[in-house]
């Protein structure tokens, strides 16, 4: 256990520096969420009417960005090799790569998310609830992404490939959690899409590290 | 917890290309075996094969009476020519760390910075150091967290002479107690050794 949790530290520190880390991710956010007023034009009600839509798939774009290198520096600089000889089952380290990940990444980026879609227009008062699907959210992202990270391991412009094959598999929590907002919103029961998506982000944490597994050790031999 | 490694009539083959078959090697508690070739002969893929890095072709490789996937998972370290230390690191985090995993304790860590004279290092940055102290860096893993096969693929080229042969004595004492050392070396190991040489 106190293994797993010295994985979890440094997994943490470097998702924390990795390509700038949180900073980075919420910049990158931010940046996105100011772009489509200008495409879409500054009026108020016109804002307010996409402005959940808009700071839930900036979000995921977001998170996407975050997975670059998420194995492949282990992969390049060998320390995968020393992670897979070891008593822990790789299925537990791909885990905890996703939860480094997750936190350092993820919940900053939840933070920001209520800050973005209030700044859009969106009323005030959905800011516990998009924090709340933010949160889990995340938790999808990370795993179903930690999937796109390790199958793309060796590939050349990995990067590209991992959001290629990852953005399929953001479709159910980014419908998810759309759909809790904006059921919220509209004064209607919000708590089934909340559910989906944290069922979602379960089984995205039980099954995802299976197959990240799968994909280091046939990217390793 | 390892007694023995036996190979037997092992074929490799890497990336589409074959490299060897028809390998044969023992060694018992205690014995060094360096592994010679040319380029590209299949050296580190052996030591990658043991390591179960690489499925072989054909052939067998087992561990004494110890099960293949504890032996891999605890009796041996494989030191290859990639450390796995993060540049941004520092020395001390990322040795903390690796030995922590390896499942060695604090107290051995200490002994071992202080037997490969790590203490100045320790703060700075990975990517400030040398070759030749990041080998040093990674043989403190070794020493640091005991178990009994050594993989070393090229384990002395970043070395100088006066560490070469600090790691003669460590090589030395690791089989004094008991420990297995299969390297793979282009020069000769500052102790005496069994050769194994796989033709191009």
């Amino acid at each position: 256990m106190s293994r797993a949790l010295v994985l979890l530290r440094r997994e943490a520190a470097l998702a924390w520096g990795r390509g700038g880390g949180p900073l980075i991710a919420v910049g990158f956010y931010a940046g996105v969420a100011t772009l489509m007023p200008l495409a879409i034009g500054p009026e108020p009600e016109r804002l307010a009417a996409i402005a959940l839509g808009a700071a839930w798939v900036a979000l995921a774009l977001a998170s996407l960005l975050c997975l670059d290198r998420l194995f492949e520096r282990d992969y390049e600089d060998g320390a995968l090799e020393g992670l897979v000889l070891s008593e822990t089952p790789l299925e537990l380290v791909c885990a905890i790569k996703c939860l480094g990940q997750w936190l350092a990444t993820g919940a900053p980026l939840a933070v920001a998310a209520p800050v973005a879609a209030i700044a859009l227009g969106a009323d005030p008062a959905l800011a516990p609830l998009i924090f709340l699907c933010a949160l889990v959210g995340g938790l999808a992202f990370a795993f179903t992404g930690g999937i796109g990270a390790a199958l793309s391991l060796g590939a050349r412009r990995g990067g590209l490939l991992t959001a290629v094959i990852v953005l399929p598999l953001f479709v159910p929590p980014v419908i998810f959690g759309g759909g809790a907002l904006d059921a919220f919103a509209g004064g209607l029961p919000w708590q089934s899409g909340l559910a989906l998506l944290g069922a979602y982000a379960a089984a995205a944490v039980a099954l995802g590290p299976v197959a990240m597994a799968g994909a280091c050790r046939n990217a390793l031999t | 917890m390892i007694q023995a490694l036996a190979i037997t009539e092992l074929a490799l083959r890497r990336g589409g290309r074959h490299l060897f078959d028809g390998l044969n090697l023992t060694l018992a508690a205690g014995e060094v075996c360096a592994v010679t070739g040319p380029n590209g002969a299949g050296k580190t893929s052996l030591l990658r094969a043991v390591a179960g890095l690489l499925a072989p072709e054909a052939g067998t490789i087992g561990f004494g009476a110890a099960d293949p996937a504890a032996a891999r998972a605890s009796g041996l370290h494989f030191l290859g020519h990639q450390d796995g230390l993060k540049p941004a690191r520092t020395a001390a985090e990322e040795l903390t760390f690796w030995t922590r995993w390896d499942g060695a304790s604090p107290g051995a860590l200490e002994t071992a910075v202080a037997d490969l004279e790590l203490s100045r290092l320790l703060a700075l940055e990975v990517r400030r150091l040398s070759a030749g102290q990041r080998r040093r860096l990674s043989l403190a893993r070794l020493a640091a967290a005991p178990r009994a096969l050594w993989l070393l693929d090229e384990p002395l080229s970043p070395l100088d002479a006066r560490w070469r042969a600090r790691f003669g004595e460590m090589m030395a004492r690791h089989l004094a107690g008991g420990g297995l050392i299969l390297a793979a070396v282009h020069d000769p190991l500052p102790i005496p050794a069994r050769e194994l040489e796989i033709p191009a």
